[in-house]
């Protein structure tokens, strides 16, 4: 092998770099953020909610979870547009992500409720609480919790995923890596450092989940 | 200009997917064989390839497969290799699935009680035959479901390769939107094939743990 590795550009480049990573960091905070909201009113829908709703939840956690990302953005991208909806590519980018986590946290959460002792919603209704403020106040913080290692882990496989909304041209941490390759052509450096950096921010997003986990959640769930 | 008929975009769509079916096959076969080994490492009594395995899990498992794809794509290409696009989307997947396999049989393993590895080991049986005789017969059945639902993964992520430039489903609908500037058709139908196969694996993912799940119900 006589190939000589080379890293000099990363003085030149880094705000790219920089960029990039603020950009992908963007994209997983408003992903998550919304992603899990829309999981848990899903959840809630085929969990307990009305029997008209169950269905359309159903078909919408099924289509997602059984289509490829990549797919879903170029829909969201391409396809969307000719029914006169223009999105720029990072709100397309967000849209598909919060659409992406939605359905995949919507599985995770509804095990969580599901997983409640019946207990807890016969204690509910006979306080004269609704089913729904049975649900908002006694059953949803405990089923998050049981459930957050499992939602942690798809939020990092979420940001993982983020990699490919480069394709269409949202400036991420992939698309620097990209930029970087087609003005030095060293393409192996480029996406090494690339990788190694996509590989911190998975260990700190882990971690980082853990604490809000312990602000969330500071008493331990009934089990 | 050419008009096109659903049916002409369909069909080609239809063509491409089965080099995403192969691709898919070839992933899952490889990085079973590849995650059997590692699963033997993860669980192995040395320090060191208990290590390396995972280490190997957390780096495929902690990293975007797009980059494992550029990486190949290119880290290849070094060592003097003129590598295709199929070799570099075939390398990266098998050792993508391996990780995420070894880890899912992993938890099978050690969810085998420890009663289990003491009663063979005080019948004499080495670590080999412990696991080949013991360990695995059980492991499997819980095993099954996770490694089919894992399969719908692997479909799903041969849909990367085409970013560098393996012609299969995704590309194909790229392909064929550029032709026939009808997008929404083009990845609508694209977003269909896929879930025409992925579908039936989670459904079966699903079927499988409801029936396989008898004999621990009763803990």
């Amino acid at each position: 092998m006589t190939y000589i590795f080379e890293f000099g550009w990363l003085a030149e480049y880094y705000p790219q770099i920089l960029k990039g990573v603020l950009t992908t960091l963007q994209l997983i905070a408003v992903g998550a953020v919304l992603g899990i909201s829309l999981g848990t009113f899903c959840a809630w829908a085929r969990a307990l909610g009305p029997s008209w709703l169950k269905p359309i939840v159903a078909t919408y956690v099924e289509l997602i979870r059984n289509t490829p990302f990549l797919i879903q953005l170029f829909f969201i991208f391409f396809g969307l547009p000719s029914l006169g909806l223009q999105l720029g590519e990072l709100t397309a980018a967000n849209i598909a992500m919060v659409v992406n986590l939605g359905a995949y946290s919507c599985e995770i959460i509804r095990a969580g409720i599901q997983a409640t002792p019946k207990g807890q919603f016969e204690a509910g209704a006979s306080l004269a609480m609704t089913p729904f403020e049975t649900f908002r106040h006694v059953v949803l913080v405990p089923s998050l919790q049981r459930i957050w290692p499992a939602l942690s882990s798809q939020v990092v496989i979420v940001m993982l995923g983020s990699s490919v909304v480069s394709q269409i041209a949202a400036e991420d941490l992939t698309f620097a890596a990209n930029f970087i390759q087609s003005r030095t052509f060293r393409a192996f450096e480029a996406y090494i450092v690339s990788t190694l950096i996509y590989l911190c921010l998975a260990i700190l997003l882990r971690q980082a989940l853990v604490v809000v986990g312990g602000f969330i959640f500071p008493r331990r769930a009934a089990r | 200009m050419i008009e096109f008929s659903t049916w002409d975009i369909l069909r080609n769509l239809l063509l491409a997917t089965r080099w995403t079916i192969l691709l898919s096959l070839v992933s899952f076969v490889g990085g079973g064989a590849v995650g059997l080994l590692l699963l033997f490492l993860r669980i192995s009594k040395r320090k060191a390839a208990r290590a390396f395995a995972k280490y190997y899990i957390e780096l495929f498992q902690g990293t975007p497969l797009l980059m494992q794809l550029f990486l190949a794509f290119f880290g290849l290409g070094l060592f003097g290799i003129d590598v295709p696009a199929w070799l570099a989307a075939g390398l990266a997947l098998v050792l993508w699935t391996a990780s995420f396999l070894a880890e899912i049989w992993r938890g099978c393993v050690e969810s085998i009680a420890r009663g289990q590895w003491e009663a063979s080991a005080s019948l004499g049986m080495g670590r080999l035959q412990q696991m080949r005789y013991v360990i695995l017969p059980q492991a499997l059945k819980i095993a099954v479901p996770p490694t089919v639902g894992f399969s719908v993964q692997v479909v799903k992520g041969t849909a990367l390769t085409s970013i560098i430039g393996f012609v299969e489903l995704s590309k194909a609908g790229t392909v064929v939107t550029n032709a026939t500037f009808q997008p929404f058709t083009v990845y609508g139908l694209v977003a269909l094939i896929y879930f025409a196969l992925c579908w039936p694996l989670s459904k079966s993912s699903q079927i499988l743990e409801r029936k396989l799940n008898v004999a621990h119900r009763n803990h």
